[in-house]
């Protein structure tokens, strides 16, 4: 027994801020002190906050200690460790009260409103120990589903808890298997796993992977049961290394307890799963891509129907979800449709994280109730915008997904709301933006992406967003018309129309939900050329203030295009012709002068 | 995209073993050429034809399918990398948060564009799509080091760290 348990967090945010060094010295620390038989180290999951990371929580106090540094390692050990004496200095400051106690996390504005279904062994339990997930009902699911329920069972349970598809699409995932469950043992069918997060600006799933891995391996067996499936594969981003890795070490450790394999739970059941690793395509999201991809092809999507229920991985039924849907599958099982219908809207039963990121003050990964406000997400839990400014759009479902304006702050979010207002949920990437946002960049910025991550399969997608593009980067170079603008709304209904898969049948969603919601920035750019965030370039002008000018000569020395002139002591000047637009001058003045605009 | 490299094939007869009795050992496996290719970048640091040549005659299949899918995916790559792999995140969130900027930096700071290598071979750039480190934004990577929060003034600080 150890009266103590340093959790520090080893997910990927934590990782990259340095948390390894932290952990490793918390391990000499203690072997130092000579507490190493009372105080255990154990690196989990993620918290969720990664904007203070590296963390570190000690229990059973359940201290939060936030951007801890090696060096800090020492004062913690002698003084909370040894002395019991938490070392406020290093507390997450919202978790410290006036009269310096302690307040339980729960009690932050970050962790108060939200609830953890998905993530709720983040953070909880050592993710490369099979016995800490067993502990926490791990593997309980899958033993009731195996030895208590039929495989019909299990699919009507699924069906009525009302569980949508995480990925993106939302689709009934009970549905889906039900789809799939014809022709059970005498068909081989597979279960795949969607784990290829191409979302830029969302890592729930990476999360998952890397904090809870066996929830994942013990869902997709479930599904296995349920479809009379017994073979499953997690197709994952080789970009996500320790994820990979830990469910590599948590695939080991099933078979080795006997919950993968053959006779699982000493019934005539057997499932295996086997990764396989993308390698960077985005469309291999969609689902026939990645079963092509799979198969070791170019990752291509193809028509539907058939649809891969019918006929998908190597010509086989089969049911493809993503991480966050199964990691919500062994507590449905457990504890019934019910009580997962309790939780969100009537339509969005459950919950959803978010990968809360931009300009926000708490980025990190949020899992609240569906139906929860925007402005709740933002303000509340995400802690507001830094720096005072002003909140302008939020973006979902990242490059298929829309900017949502201040003005429907209030929308509760779930999947048909976000539809309705031109976006959509996706696969939970949630990006805050302020005012220095221009979203004419920001709608070129995600056409971009698409562009280049088109598959070039089918002519809308592969020419359509390039020809889109275009038009854009006409309008953020000043050269735009508003004939341009109707063009861009006819081309991006035909590209939707027309695509053969979702990459491309959503890729003009970003620029029509800017084009409605923020058109007046659009005009800016096309009537009065003017970028009104002052990002795009080609519409810049900077301009010195000959008021506060003092004439110190820093910005004429600091130009490399030798456009600033002005003698010592009076009052400069910039010669726009020759102005390049890096912005130099304006970050050496120091006396504000020079503004752009 | 520049599909062939200049810089002349250098593999050794242990690399080719390596890679050769991989695929003797796998070549049946279901979906094998994006494992085989993997385990060959792994084993050169990149694909030139060379060795998608040993691939595809190693799995009977030919050049051109091997060829499609090294062509295919953004993790291979046709032309060598520099000692060091510098990755700017141009992710949504590292976007906004003017990873853009740092990216036309370091083009600026290094002299080559995106997806290019030093003439010393030192340093390649590429921009990626999110490591997943969103609450870090912006964030770049140099091999396997994640450096996050990141202004332009500290490029060079990170530059300087890989110097030999």
């Amino acid at each position: 027994m150890y009266r103590s348990h340093v959790m520090i967090c080893g997910g990927t945010g934590c990782t990259s801020s340095g948390s390894d060094k932290v952990a490793a010295a918390f391990e000499a620390e203690i072997i130092t002190t000579g507490l190493d038989r009372e105080v255990k180290v154990i690196r989990t999951g993620c918290f969720g906050l990664c904007a203070l990371g590296p963390i570190v929580v000690i229990y059973p106090e359940g201290t939060f200690y936030s951007m801890v540094k090696p060096e800090d390692v020492a004062e913690i050990v002698q003084e909370h460790l040894l002395k019991g004496r938490p070392v406020i200095r290093l507390l997450y400051n919202e978790t410290v009260a006036q009269d310096n106690t302690i307040k339980s996390l729960d009690q932050t504005s970050f962790y108060q409103k939200q609830k953890r279904i998905a993530l709720r062994n983040c953070g909880v339990i050592n993710p490369e120990n099979i016995e800490e997930y067993i502990a926490f009902d791990g593997y309980a699911a899958l033993g009731k589903a195996l030895t208590e329920m039929t495989p019909d069972e299990v699919i009507q349970t699924v069906l009525d808890s009302g569980l949508r598809g995480r990925g993106g699409g939302g689709f009934p995932t009970g549905r889906k298997w039900q789809l799939a469950c014809a022709d059970r043992g005498k068909v081989e069918k597979y279960v795949c796993c969607n784990a290829d997060e191409g979302d830029p600006g969302a890592f729930m799933d990476r999360s998952v992977l890397e904090g809870d891995p066996h929830c994942v391996i013990e869902a997709m067996a479930i599904a296995g049961y349920a479809i009379g499936a017994d073979q499953g594969y997690v197709y994952v981003r080789a970009e996500y290394p320790i994820a990979v890795n830990r469910l590599r070490t948590a695939i080991t450790q099933a078979r080795e307890y006997g919950l993968l394999g053959k006779n699982i739970f000493g019934t005539d059941f057997s499932f295996d799963i086997d990764i396989k690793l993308g390698a960077g395509a985005f469309v291999c999201g969609e689902e026939t891509a990645l079963m092509t991809s799979i198969e070791g092809h170019r990752g291509e999507p193809r028509r539907r129907p058939p649809f891969p229920a019918k006929k998908g991985l190597f010509g086989r039924p089969t049911i493809l979800n993503n991480v966050e849907t199964y990691a919500n599958i062994p507590q449905i099982i457990l504890k019934g449709a019910d009580w997962f219908r309790s939780m969100g809207t009537e339509k969005s039963p459950g919950t959803k994280v978010f990968a809360l990121g931009g300009k926000i003050k708490h980025t990190g990964l949020v899992e609240v109730p569906m139906g929860t406000t925007l402005r709740e997400i933002v303000e509340e839990i995400g802690g507001g915008i830094p720096g005072g400014k002003k909140f302008k759009a939020a973006q979902t479902g990242g490059p298929s997904g829309g900017c949502i304006p201040a003005s429907l702050i209030d929308t509760p979010i779930d999947y048909d709301n976000l539809t309705a207002i031109g976006s959509m949920m996706g696969s939970g990437g949630l990006i805050v933006m302020d005012e220095d946002t221009c979203m004419v960049d920001i709608a070129k910025f995600f056409l971009e992406f698409t562009v280049d991550e088109s598959c070039g399969k089918c002519t809308p997608c592969r020419v359509g967003t390039k020809r889109l593009l275009e038009l854009l980067e006409k309008i953020t170079s000043g050269k735009g018309t508003m004939r341009d603008l109707e063009r861009i709304e006819e081309l991006a209904q035909f590209i939707k129309e027309n695509s053969l898969c979702g990459l491309g049948q959503t890729a003009p969603n970003p620029v029509l939900s800017t084009l409605q919601y923020f058109r007046e920035e659009y005009l800016a750019h096309i009537q009065d050329k003017r970028c009104p965030a002052g990002v795009c370039k080609a519409l810049l002008t900077y301009k010195i203030d000959p008021d506060k000018c003092r004439g110190c000569t820093l910005c004429a020395r600091a130009c490399p295009a030798g456009a600033i002139n002005g003698s010592v002591r009076n009052p400069h000047n910039i010669d726009t012709l020759k102005c390049v637009k890096c912005g130099a001058c304006m970050d050496t003045c120091r006396f504000g002068a020079i503004s752009k605009g | 995209m520049r599909h062939f490299s200049t810089v002349p094939f250098a593999g050794t007869p242990e690399q080719e073993e390596q890679l050769k009795s991989w695929l003797d050992q796998n070549k049946d496996m279901p979906g094998v050429v994006m494992p085989a290719l993997q385990k060959a970048q792994e084993t050169y640091g990149y694909l030139p034809i060379e060795v998608q040549r040993m691939v595809a005659e190693a799995l009977g299949k030919p050049l051109a399918e091997i060829y499609g899918v090294a062509t295919f995916y953004s993790q291979f790559s046709l032309a060598p990398k520099g000692k060091y792999r510098i990755s700017v995140c141009l992710g949504t969130a590292c976007y906004v948060k003017g990873s853009g900027k740092i990216y036309e930096k370091l083009q600026e700071k290094l002299g080559i564009s995106g997806g290019e290598c030093t003439p010393d071979g030192k340093f390649s750039l590429d921009a990626c799509r999110c490591v997943g480190a969103c609450g870090l934004a912006p964030v770049m990577m140099v091999n396997d080091d994640v450096y996050g929060r990141l202004t332009e003034d500290d490029l060079d600080g990170i530059l300087a760290k890989y110097t030999d």
